[in-house]
């Protein structure tokens, strides 16, 4: 069925609002008491689905069937709800109660004593680890969050197109085509602040003027979903939880700077966003929201998705279009820009998936509202992949301008085993790590920047006592000379000698001298490589170089790892509690510890592989030491 | 290079996938991906075939099969076992994770075992940093695989019965 108006889409809108108003979705729709009606969402995020989340689902209906409630409980599906750390999780409406670290064994006592007793499961229920007090809602982890860009996710069922559109989906794109110029919406769009979120953020409305502006038959949209990342799922996130909310965008950036066709270009890593925007689009083009005449109106415009094939590169915007075209995936020379001559030689605005999915909230509760999110050059929010040892791994949204004190020790539950913060990375391989002192800085595109990080596309990976900065760094400088395109000698040489450097530092054969080439080669590099990714390569190290320093130093002249890391500094050594068990003689894949029961062993220096093997085997504390 | 694979078994398939297309030279990447679905791997005869079919030289084929880490051009193992080496993954031990199976497989990462079994290859980021450090075979997760003989349970899963 085609949608032909606007009366149309309303009319659709009104009939699938009962799909979703047993939850709470967007503002208009507030939750019913819909006649004993439950929802059971089981979250399909990337965490949860790789630790069961399917199976739970499906024993959940499986059981509701054999009591025979499914008529009155539905199980859905949807994307991520953020809080991964204690995934599997599952959200139950109108009840607004939500149960954590959920297995497949616990299904039955859910539906046993939730559904049929009426009374909360209690040790399925969040934890507060200090107060030890427990949450049906309201966990602690989304204060202090706004969710934008992933309003929809984790509360629609993604292969739903109705559920999309009872939460005001394609109203954006109605008002756009029906009552709105392009010049209109490019102004919304440049008053509401919003900023590309793929990591350099330019303001997305300039970038849809400076497109529309130029002279040409045909013109492009691309959506740049190539996350490459390591560490950073807020793209995926968003494709897999709602699709439609970037197609609707995507529509709306053709209407308004003139394009009859759009690609996604997508990694071939994601298959479930894939799968989901191939429904999506299907779905779109069934409505009459794809295709011929969209809505009723004279604008016609059709979304192709492309494949990545694994290269990070090609998330620098020529080298993607380079991709698209069907060649190796290098960067040019900047300008002429994409928005002058992109795919095919053809004016093309290129945004990425958060980017996009802000649009159609921006378009319908005005710039204003927008712009009085955040701080006063970044507005809005931005999504954060919350990773590595904090308590509280997950995906986040936050207002621009929180700090990261907020995120890490508020909404991320402080670190991991009590252990000490030591720095924040943010930006992924092209950002640099925070240390201590700036974990009250807020957090917007140029604060990040003062501080020689930046904000990246949204990877956010806390580090503590037990990380090694500079090998650290050595791990960020692997990747970027691995995933160096080769077409630039700085970057293609010049990461490598870098890495070369680092490598000998991390196994004690640095001088002082090696740290200042080091330091001059990153500068060379920074002036000098062709595109984002060698001009950001040496930013790893260079944040660490400047406030790090004395860990460099100390690998360099101590030969000494502070924190225990680089395997050819670490000494190990049996001390004189020893109680000669001989579990560590038994453990050493070397045979080289010596000394008979009873007795005080020894490690035989020159052949210890660093292992560790000993230690993690002795029982003894501090028989056997390691410095 | 070539081997076992037959390019004509599967020929017909990928032919007729080349005529589906509108635009077929602008689709090289997504050839290749087909073409890699179904023969396993992108030997030279296969990367030739395409450039004949598509009319362009195979060096242009070959150029874009080597830029892209996600295109083999030798054949995987039954089984492919991946380490997630993104950040979150590499902080809470993934370095670790890497050494224990290529102890357990006896291989380094890149490589097949002798019996065709197992591959080991790493991967950036599948976005289940929660779960880190994590390894994939054949595309399920298994995370927190902090334990020798957490990682041996689970290869011995797609292990042959004896």
């Amino acid at each position: 069925m085609k949608l032909k108006n606007t009366e149309d889409l309303n009319a659709l809108k009104a009939q699938s609002l009962k799909l979703i108003e047993t939850r709470r979705v967007a503002d208009t729709v507030t939750s019913k008491n819909t006649q004993g009606l439950k929802h059971v969402m089981v979250c399909g995020g990337p965490g949860c689905h790789s630790s069961g989340s399917p199976g739970i689902a499906e024993r959940l209906e499986e059981e509701l069937n054999q009591r025979g409630l499914s008529e009155q409980i539905k199980v859905f599906q949807p994307g991520c709800f953020g809080f991964c750390e204690k995934g599997p999780m599952i959200e139950i409406h109108p009840d607004n109660v939500t149960y954590c670290e959920v297995s497949a064994d616990d299904v039955a006592t859910i539906v046993e004593e939730h559904f049929i007793q009426g009374k909360q499961v209690e040790h399925l229920l969040y934890m507060d680890p200090n107060t030890k007090e427990r949450f049906a809602s309201n966990i602690p982890f989304y204060d202090g969050q706004l969710r934008i860009a992933l309003r929809n996710v984790g509360h629609i069922a993604p292969e739903n197109i109705f559920e999309y559109i009872a939460a005001d989906g394609y109203q954006a794109l109605s008002q756009v085509l029906f009552n709105m110029t392009p010049l209109d919406v490019i102004d919304v769009l440049k008053d509401s602040g919003l900023r590309g979120r793929g990591g350099a953020g330019f303001p997305t409305g300039v970038k849809w003027e400076f497109t529309r502006k130029s002279q040409a038959d045909q013109r492009y949209i691309i959506c740049n979903a190539d996350e490459g990342d390591p560490g950073a799922f807020m793209d995926r996130s968003v494709l897999e939880g709602d699709p439609h909310s970037v197609l609707e965008a995507m529509i709306i950036a053709g209407s308004t700077i003139g394009a009859s066709e759009g690609f996604i270009y997508v990694r071939a890593e994601y298959p479930a966003a894939i799968h989901r925007l191939k429904i999506a689009i299907a779905q779109a083009r069934e409505y009459g929201l794809l295709g011929k005449s969209i809505l009723g109106s004279d604008f016609s415009f059709d979304i192709e998705l492309k494949y990545g094939a694994g290269a990070f590169v090609c998330g620098e915007e020529t080298a993607l279009i380079h991709s698209i075209e069907g060649a190796r995936g290098e960067p040019t020379v900047k300008p002429p820009f994409p928005a002058q001559k992109g795919l095919w030689g053809k004016p093309t605005c290129v945004n990425n998936v958060e980017t996009l999915a802000n649009i159609p909230a921006i378009i319908l509760k005005g710039a204003d509202w927008f712009a009085s999110i955040g701080t006063e050059k970044s507005k809005g929010t931005k999504v954060f992949a919350l990773a590595g040892k904090v308590n509280n791994v997950g995906l986040v949204e936050v207002p621009m301008g929180t700090t990261l004190r907020q995120i890490i020790f508020n909404i991320g539950g402080g670190i991991k085993q009590h252990k000490t913060f030591k720095a924040a990375q943010t930006g992924g391989p092209s950002g640099g790590c925070i240390p201590t002192k700036y974990l009250d800085s807020p957090i917007d595109y140029e604060s990040l920047a003062a501080i020689g990080s930046m904000m990246g596309s949204g990877g956010l990976i806390v580090l503590d006592e037990d990380d090694c900065m500079v090998n650290i760094a050595k791990y960020f400088l692997e990747f970027t000379m691995d995933e160096s395109c080769g077409r630039c000698t700085a970057c293609r040489v010049g990461t490598k000698r870098l890495y070369e450097i680092l490598t000998k530092i991390t196994e004690g054969k640095g001088t002082l001298e090696d740290l200042e080439n080091m330091e001059k080669l990153c500068h060379i590099i920074k002036d000098t490589a062709l595109c984002g990714l060698g001009q950001s390569a040496p930013n790893p190290i260079l944040s660490t170089l400047k406030y790090f320093r004395d860990e460099y130093v100390a690998h360099i002249v101590d030969k000494t790892c502070p924190a225990g890391v680089c395997q050819s500094l670490l000494k190990y050594e049996i001390t004189d509690k020893c109680v000669g068990c001989t579990l560590c003689v038994k453990k050493c894949p070397m045979s080289c510890i010596s000394g008979s029961t009873k007795k005080r062993h020894v490690i035989d220096q020159e052949r210890c592989l660093k292992c560790g093997a000993c230690m993690e085997q002795c029982r003894v504390i501090g028989a056997i030491i390691r410095h | 290079m070539c081997d076992s694979a037959s390019p004509n078994k599967f020929a017909q398939k990928l032919d007729d996938y080349i005529d589906s297309l509108t635009y077929k030279k602008e689709n090289l990447i997504g050839i290749l991906h087909y073409a890699q679905e179904i023969y396993g791997y992108l030997p030279d005869n296969v990367q030739w075939h395409i450039a004949q079919k598509l009319d362009i030289p195979s060096a242009t084929v070959y150029g874009v099969v080597s830029f892209y880490s996600f295109f083999t051009m030798v054949p995987r193992g039954e089984h492919v076992v991946n380490i997630c080496t993104g950040t979150a993954c590499f902080v809470r031990g993934a370095e670790k994770l890497k050494d224990e199976l290529e102890n357990q497989l006896k291989i380094k990462a890149g490589e097949t075992t002798p019996d065709n079994l197992f591959t080991l290859e790493t991967l950036r980021c599948v976005g289940a940093c929660g779960l880190a450090p994590v390894m994939i075979v054949d595309g399920k997760v298994h995370g927190r695989m902090h334990e020798a003989q957490a990682i041996n349970e689970v290869l011995a899963k797609y292990r042959p019965e004896s």
